[in-house]
């Protein structure tokens, strides 16, 4: 059953992360509007190879807004038109026959480009391994109610830790700020009883990575929030300069730095 | 061949106990001489990489996407279970362990399902101190909601994302492991093939999907944790990356595998709505506690659902098992809704589909209640299907979620290969033939957290392992026979897509060793799977270089063994002429239509033995005995 909607296309490609990219433009037809956007594209390349041609390279996994792996600018808007989704979650009855719509790789220095819309994230991985962790070890844990932690506190963790690291934040950020991730972590885990031991010590130790790792500061627009497929609010990132303020009072220079 | 599953001797309740502590270890001091592969980085391949990290292991942790938080276990909504009997409902470490042998059909071992009902308290203490936000009361104290299978209120979970926020806990204390060094961790790898040196698993060769690279990993033991094969059917709740490929590669180097056609297909998702269709998206079970399931009784009914009658709907569910109604167990729901749309009944354009109809609890409750129990998944549903469920009943039909088959494993969780061990998903052990809802998280994170720890320990104390570098000539071997099997791919310059073969497998296996599997289909499968994959070889058409990201090779490479992986499953449903769980032998079923067990003939584990592409296995059968849970016919009447 496909349907009737006629598009063009205008889609980054780039063969590596050295290689200078370009916009491509394709004509499609037959897109139903029951399509998710990422069926719109496996469209394309199922007919891109009939003519022997390679297709298009862009991440995916779950295809149902969870796994954070999708990663697309539609027409300049990290994940596309819609609110609250993610790209695989975006359907083509939001487009109209005729439409041009352009597609793009997240951009930003720390998330280089592998292949076309593809781009490296282990950037994230490296701010999570300096300090989004509490150390325990297993087989070391109290019993689960040993504590008891407020619902109120234990939601605003949860609305912290729905982040699904993405990218779409420092994607939507003029400055590639990944100020909304790191906050998210951070809160994620200050919130929670469990969490505080290391919080101070976590959240220099966050930061210091995301400035290492080329992300640019905080530009106060709030445009990350809008793209967030998960609705975070840059209130925890209000919370987190708090923190961060608070621990590098408190926190000696020589504490800091060491092993963790 | 005979299967040793290594199972202690002693009661029930005491095997795990005394086996831990006659397993053999390792000094901590030695610990950091032996160095281990995780493949895979989901629930069970994380917790088991943190574990060994923090026991002081070398460990090398690999998955395909481009963090290890994005494994699958990240999709899972419902929760996990747990005998904490926090509800004071009578529950217990015994009465967790019952439900799921029962729950399983009886073709579970016994000895496993206690051990994993022993670990589940400690996986959810070991998740809340690493900061895990599961659901909450008022009083700030842990909060329980009900599963299928169950009597007691005994499944944890944190809303709609259980199997995300459980996974970001692994994955954090992996990463401290990573910054610690204990663990290195390679992503955007795809294991192409394990490595046997001396008879015993020694690494592993992977495709570094950036570059294209092959590249030779040796260590002391590998551990996969490489989730299930769902995706054999093309279309399934699955993530598009799931596969079969490093479990079928190591069945190839001797690793048994076990039950393969034990699949579970999952009542409530959205339906297919075109051939575009990728992938099929859940909705919680537990929405029948609340939506009733009926279709039109007349036979191609096109009136809208609100101007059909009371008097004219059949609620199919209700009228057949008045007892259960519609919480019947997933694999009964979905048998039901198949028979119904083979009789012409369903609804919707493709009439593969029958109502989720939510309007009587809305008249009961009241929109804003139904809307803060369900809301999340009705927005959801909106946004694929584009209808109001409050206004528009709900369409839904039965697909591929979970597979109870996957590699023989012993006691130890290890395969017939000795140092590949095997988590998860993946391993066969714990479910039997059908799985209960929010139990394969409790089972990934008791193999990785707290089952192999121990048994690897035992495997290295009691092993002598011989130096081996990456030039051994097994490393040298597997490489180039994986370099030839890329070229041959790349090589074949047909005229079909990749996913036009994988589609037209899974229309195959969908047809044939679906939901209700007889004689005829079976063979029919049989006939056509080889067919299938000539074609793929004379004719597919793999684009795209092999020193590159090359996404269409990746999945290239994945259908290869999917084609050959799907024969295997029609001949273990074809030999096993009983029914039992989700495996429906239509040949085997009582007069009221329901599954029929054949304990006498078939109360056994079949192992297969791999003996080339194409040649008939050969089936080794492990025997199960129930000493403790009595077998009995499973009945919802
Ligand atoms: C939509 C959905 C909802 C679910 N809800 C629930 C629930 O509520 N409760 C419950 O108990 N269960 C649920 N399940 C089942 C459960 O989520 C899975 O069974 C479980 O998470 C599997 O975990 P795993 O660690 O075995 O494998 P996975 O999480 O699938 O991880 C597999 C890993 O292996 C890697 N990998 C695979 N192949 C290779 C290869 N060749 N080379 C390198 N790496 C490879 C992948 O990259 C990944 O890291 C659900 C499943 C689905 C699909
Ligand atoms: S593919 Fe997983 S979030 Fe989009």
């Amino acid at each position: 059953m496909s349907g009737n909607m006629n598009l063009t296309l205008k889609i980054w490609t780039q063969k590596n992360a050295k290689s200078k990219g370009q916009f491509e433009t394709i004509k499609i037809g037959g897109i139903s509007p029951d399509m998710s956007f990422l069926e719109m594209l496996d469209t394309v390349n199922e007919q891109q190879m009939k003519e022997g041609k390679e297709g298009f390279a862009f991440d995916h996994d779950c295809r149902e807004g969870i796994c954070g792996m999708c990663s697309l600018v539609i027409n300049g808007l990290p994940h596309g038109p819609d609110n609250l989704i993610t790209t695989c979650q975006l359907h083509m009855r939001k487009f109209k026959d005729g439409d041009t719509i352009v597609i793009e790789p997240w951009r930003a220095s720390a998330f280089p480009v592998i292949r076309d819309c593809v781009v490296d994230r282990y950037s994230f991985d490296r701010i999570i391994q300096a300090g989004g962790f509490i150390s325990v070890n297993t087989g070391s844990a109290p019993d689960a109610s040993a504590i008891a932690v407020p619902k109120d506190q234990s939601e605003r963790a949860f609305d912290a830790a729905a982040c699904v690291g993405c990218g779409a934040c420092v994607a939507a950020c003029k400055n590639s700020s990944a100020m909304l991730f790191v906050a998210a972590k951070v809160s994620h885990l200050n919130y929670l009883p469990q969490g505080k031991v290391e919080a101070k010590r976590r959240v220099l130790a966050m930061v210091d990575q995301m400035d290492k790792e080329g992300f640019g500061n905080c530009s106060n627009l709030y445009e990350c929030e809008a793209a967030c497929p998960k609705g975070i609010t840059v209130d925890f990132i209000a919370k987190m300069n708090r923190e961060y303020l608070g621990a590098t009072a408190i926190y000696a220079e020589k504490v800091y730095g060491e092993e963790m | 061949m005979i299967l040793d599953s290594a199972i202690p001797s002693g009661p029930i309740g005491e095997k795990w106990t005394r086996h831990k502590f006659e397993l053999k270890l390792v000094n901590p001091a030695n610990k950091r001489k032996f160095s281990v592969i995780v493949v895979g980085t989901g629930l069970a391949g994380a917790s088991a990489a943190a574990s060994l990290g923090e026991l002081g292991y070398n460990v090398m942790a690999f998955c395909t996407q481009d963090s290890a938080r994005r494994a699958h276990s990240i999709a899972a909504q419902g929760g996990i279970n747990a005998a904490k009997n926090y509800t004071n409902d009578g529950d217990s470490v015994y009465r967790l362990f019952y439900d799921t042998v029962k729950g399983g059909d009886f073709r579970a071992r016994e000895a496993n399902v206690h051990r994993l009902a022993e670990c589940s308290n400690l996986i959810i203490d070991q998740c809340v101190a690493q900061g895990v936000p599961f659901g909450r009361d008022y009083g700030g104290l842990l909060d329980n909601r009900s599963f299928g299978g169950a009597q007691v209120s005994r499944t944890f979970y944190a809303r709609g994302q259980t199997g995300q926020q459980l996974l970001i806990g692994a994955y954090q204390a992996m990463m401290r492991q990573v910054a610690k060094g204990s663990v290195k961790m390679f992503p955007r790898r795809e294991m192409l093939d394990l490595v046997v040196v001396d008879g015993k698993a020694r690494g592993i060769v992977v495709r570094n999907l950036v570059t294209g690279e092959l590249e030779s990993h040796v260590a002391d033991a590998v551990c996969l944790c490489t989730g299930g094969y769902g995706n054999v059917f093309y279309l399934s709740t699955n993530a598009k990356g799931s596969n079969v490929t490093a479990a079928w590669r190591a069945h190839k180097k001797g690793a048994l595998f076990a039950n393969p056609c034990y699949t579970q297909i999952h009542p409530t998702c959205i339906p297919v709505t075109g051939d575009h269709q990728s992938k099929l998206t859940l909705m919680s079970e537990s929405l029948r506690n609340d939506g009733r399931v009926w279709v039109p009784k007349k036979i191609g009914d096109t009136r809208s659902p609100d101007q059909i009658p009371e008097e004219e709907r059949f609620y199919y569910l209700e009228e057949k098992y008045p007892s259960f109604g519609n919480l019947v167990p997933r694999d009964v729901a979905s048998r039901n809704a198949k028979t119904i749309c083979d009789k012409g009944m369903g609804v919707g354009q493709s009439k593969l589909a029958v109502y989720l109809d939510f309007s009587d609890a809305i008249k009961r409750l009241g929109a804003s209640a139904v809307s803060a129990k369900y809301g999340n998944l009705f927005q959801m549903y909106e946004k694929i299907t584009d209808e109001n469920p409050y206004k528009t009943p709900m369409r839904i039909f039965p697909a591929v979620h979970y597979t109870m088959g996957g590699l023989w494993v012993d006691y130890n969780l290890m395969s017939t290969i000795p140092g590949c061990f095997v988590l998860g998903e993946a391993n066969f052990s714990d479910h039997g033939a059908n799985r209960l809802g929010a139990s394969a998280l409790m089972q990934g994170l008791a193999d990785g957290y707290f089952v192999l720890p121990y048994t690897i320990g035992g495997y290295f104390a009691g092993t002598k392992l011989d130096k081996v570098t990456a030039s051994a000539p097994e490393f040298e071997a597997a490489k180039k026979e994986n370099e030839a099997h890329i070229h041959k791919l790349l090589n074949v310059k047909g005229k079909r897509t990749v996913a036009s073969i994988h589609s037209e497998l899974g229309h195959i296996m969908w047809e044939n060793v679906g939901m209700g599997r007889n004689q005829a289909g079976l063979e029919k499968a049989l006939a056509e799977i080889p067919a299938l994959r000539e074609e793929f070889w004379k004719n597919v058409n793999v684009l795209g270089g092999e020193g590159s990201f090359n996404q269409n090779l990746e999945h290239a490479g994945r259908l290869a063994d999917f084609l050959e992986f799907g024969e295997l499953m029609a001949l273990d449903a074809l030999h096993r002429k009983e029914s039992c769980g989700g495996h429906f032998r239509e040949e085997s079923q009582t007069e009221e239509g329901e599954a029929k067990r054949d304990d006498e003939n078939f109360c056994y584990v079949g192992a297969w033995d791999y003996k080339g592409v194409g040649v008939k296995p050969e089936l080794t059968k492990e025997p199960l005995t129930f000493d403790n849970v009595h077998l009995v016919t499973r009945s919802y009447k």
